[in-house]
């Protein structure tokens, strides 16, 4: 139904009539009348967030752990190029994110106004797709097309930048939430021949391997159940990408662990031995493969992929389906019950040794001493602790990162919230800010470590003032973890800026902030102050002193091809100087 | 690493004809570091807001399927073909070229015009200005006679390509 109202009320009418009910957000001058309209409504809640990449990753958190677009609201020039991190972020991990950016009035704009900045040409190259609206008439489409193109095909970030003159003007409203697109019109569903042909490679393996990614988990909880049942139904291996963990269970005894750079050595054995693999919503990206020209050389590969572009990018595969991961996986289930194959038992029989040898290897086992806590046993604890209670987990990046990847264990999906692709530090705090909001019941930790967390610690304050009770689990080793690791692989160990100098007391901070701070220091210290954490319904910063001198193994080390990994009881500090090639070197 | 052979390609981009919409393009070779040899754009279809963009482009097998691919994922792209992969498609390219000079040398550039049927469309007693249509091989030819016949400036539109046969680009 067509009704009058201004650009601004249009915003919020199009936000309820996207069922959004929440949106994190900045105010400032450009974005004054969009924040009037707000105020005037009670169905939409604003979260005030301290610094607009926060809103941007507490949208991510938001919206990966609910699988619903997530909403941001920032004002011109600093607003919106304080959010092309998140913006980026979201790109790289394909979430679904609409941020709504306040411009200049239209006249003013080419004229270096006052918080004036070229939105759209800066955010082009880091959005799926952006617009600036120029006049009110085309609006109420724009919005609702933002809305689209951010969650279907393969999702990302969509910016609609919206100049003041326009949110002030009067123009005539209507939900376009069910008009078709003229142009993007993502296709779903896989080519059937080519799902047969695939699932006809798969029966005939002998060393099968799926291999799993975030796409399953975009796809929806669907797809998720879908691909435990194939999985389970081929009872083939599965390993999962760093985005990919929870799609499948990590107590199943089919699960080899993630994949990759610090991945397991028997996830990685069998990517590299196996004869058939079975790419599930995963891209190939290069922490994944290794040196590629080594990666898995004898094996026929499919692909199932939303995005075209995904397929080929990297790798050469021999099937490519492009589809919905729900959709391709349901018709291979269909497919592989009607043909009731007859498998080559003695072959899987003889895989399956093969990858128990490798799993003997024990790749993630670690020295737990008396008198520190070494962070992996940090993270197992934290993980006993938390294992049966409604845990969603989030982090920083770097090592802390990749230990809570190896030892805290996800059996459901939406449950993992992690910067893949982008790397950004900082992004776990703001992040389990907007996971809490969406589950305000359950208990959200964001996995943290002391240099990361600094970077975005002001959305402590957030979180005290809406009460989320978001639990920061720092694994402080007072250094730039992985910087350091590098640093003593490739560069003779000389830690360049890499020690956290001048670190605040994080027990103090928090009560300065209004949290509940928390520190351990000793192993035995560990579980009560753990559970002590839990018990509290209020923010927490968790000071958990670690080792020091840790570092993550086991490592495919760069330019590497990925059976070459480095065990932790392999190194010593011979092999670290040599481990990596001056090729690999150039490599990050 | 293994170098791999390169093909050079032509590809016509139709496209909603939108603010930022060549932006969005052009970003997308620049930012993923493909090469652009030619790239012409006009407004086709006025009613239905359509451009059409020609793309001449060089890479590997593979960096072209992801060039399509990539250019294809972009919102406000219509449909792409790579007028390579069809085969048999027709390329034609404009240039205007300058060319200064008395005596002989001005007789012999007029007469090397005329053989490529190069049309006169400015002259004085010191210098042509020819405007030529042909393949891309055929310009280049041309300008290179002109060089020691007192070429002094030219412009060229870059590329713009169509399939063969009655059926339009699908």
């Amino acid at each position: 139904m067509a009704r009058k109202m201004t650009g601004a009320e249009m915003v919020m009418q199009t936000l309820v009539d996207q069922g959004i009910e929440h949106v994190f957000g900045y105010p400032g001058g450009a974005v004054l009348p969009i924040y009037d309209a707000l105020f005037k409504r009670n169905d939409v809640q604003h979260l005030l967030v301290r610094h607009e990449q926060g809103a941007v990753h507490a949208a991510e958190g938001y919206a990966r752990s609910t699988g619903k677009v997530g909403v941001v609201l920032v004002t011109s020039g600093p607003g919106a190029t304080n959010a092309v991190t998140g913006l980026t972020d979201a790109l790289m991990d394909s979430i679904p994110i609409v941020c709504l950016t306040g411009q200049v009035p239209t006249h003013l704009i080419g004229n270096d106004a006052f918080q004036e900045c070229d939105t759209v040409g800066i955010t082009r190259p880091c959005t799926k797709h952006n617009y600036l609206v120029k006049s009110i008439e085309d609006l109420p489409r724009v919005l609702h097309e933002a809305f689209y193109v951010a969650s279907s095909g393969r999702p990302g970030p969509v910016v609609v930048d919206i100049p003041k003159d326009i949110q002030f003007a009067e123009g005539t409203y209507e939900n376009h939430s069910n008009v078709p697109h003229k142009t993007y019109k993502p296709r779903a569903k896989g080519d059937k021949q080519a799902i047969r042909e695939a699932v006809e490679l798969m029966i005939n393996a002998k060393k099968p391997m799926f291999y799993t990614g975030g796409g399953v988990i975009n796809s929806g909880p669907v797809a998720s159940k879908l691909l435990r049942t194939l999985v389970k139904m081929t009872g083939y291996p599965i390993t999962q990408t760093l985005m990919g963990l929870g799609a499948f269970p990590s107590s199943s005894d089919q699960f080899l662990g993630m994949l990759g750079m610090h991945g397991t050595y028997e996830a990685n054995m069998a990517m590299h031995d196996c004869d058939v693999m079975i790419c599930v919503g995963a891209r190939f990206d290069d922490r994944i493969t290794g040196r590629v020209d080594a990666f898995s050389p004898n094996s026929k590969k499919i692909h199932i992929d939303i995005d075209p572009s995904s397929v080929n990018k990297n790798i050469a595969v021999d099937i490519p389906i492009i589809g919905d991961v729900a959709f391709v996986l349901e018709e291979m289930v269909k497919v592989w019950r009607a043909r009731n194959p007859e498998l080559d038992k003695k072959a899987h029989k003889q895989w399956w040794k093969q990858i128990e040898k490798w799993r003997a290897r024990n790749c993630l086992k670690y020295d737990q001493p008396k008198d520190s806590i070494m962070p992996q046993y940090a993270i197992e604890r934290l993980y006993a602790l938390t294992k049966d209670r409604d845990t969603y987990i989030t982090t920083e990046v770097g090592q802390h990162q990749m230990w809570a990847a190896q030892f805290y264990g996800f059996e459901e999906p939406n449950r993992w919230m992690t910067s893949g692709g982008l790397g950004t530090m900082g992004y776990g705090l703001p992040a389990a800010v907007g996971v809490q909001v969406a589950h305000p019941d359950s208990l959200v930790i964001d996995i943290a470590g002391e240099a990361s967390v600094l970077m975005t610690m002001q959305e402590m304050s957030t979180a005290v003032q809406y009460n989320l009770p978001i639990k920061i689990f720092i694994l402080n080793n007072e250094y730039l973890g992985m910087v350091r690791q590098w640093q003593e692989l490739s560069h003779g160990g000389r830690y360049s800026q890499s020690y956290s100098e001048a670190l605040p007391d994080f027990v103090k901070l928090a009560e300065a902030y209004g949290g509940v701070g928390i520190r351990a220091e000793k192993p035995d210290e560990l579980d009560d102050a753990i559970k002590e954490m839990i018990s509290v319904d209020r923010p927490v910063l968790f000071d958990c002193r670690v080792n020091k001198v840790a570092n993550c193994f086991p490592m495919i080390p760069s330019g590497e091809a990925h059976n070459k990994m480095l065990l932790a009881d392999e190194v010593d500090e011979e092999n670290i100087e040599n481990a990596i090639s001056d090729e690999g070197k150039v490599l990050v | 690493m293994k170098t791999e052979i390169t093909e050079q390609h032509t590809m016509s981009v139709l496209v909603d004809n939108e603010p930022g919409v060549l932006a969005r393009v052009i970003g997308l070779f620049s930012g993923r570091g493909y090469n652009i040899d030619s790239l012409t754009v006009s407004e086709t279809e006025h009613e239905k807001h359509l451009s059409r963009i020609t793309i001449v482009t060089t890479g590997t097998p593979m960096v072209l399927e992801q060039i399509k691919n990539q250019l294809e994922r972009l919102v406000p792209v219509h449909n792409v073909i790579d007028l390579t992969v069809k085969g048999r498609s027709l390329e034609r390219e404009l240039a205007l070229i300058k060319v200064a000079g008395k005596g002989e040398k001005r007789v012999e550039a007029l007469r090397l015009a005329e053989a490529f049927r190069a049309r006169v469309i400015d002259a004085s007693t010191e210098h042509f200005v020819f405007e030529l249509t042909g393949r891309t091989s055929k310009l280049d030819q041309f300008l290179a006679l002109m060089i020691p016949l007192g070429l002094v400036e030219t412009s060229r539109t870059g590329v713009g390509a169509i399939g063969r046969g009655p059926e339009p680009m699908e």
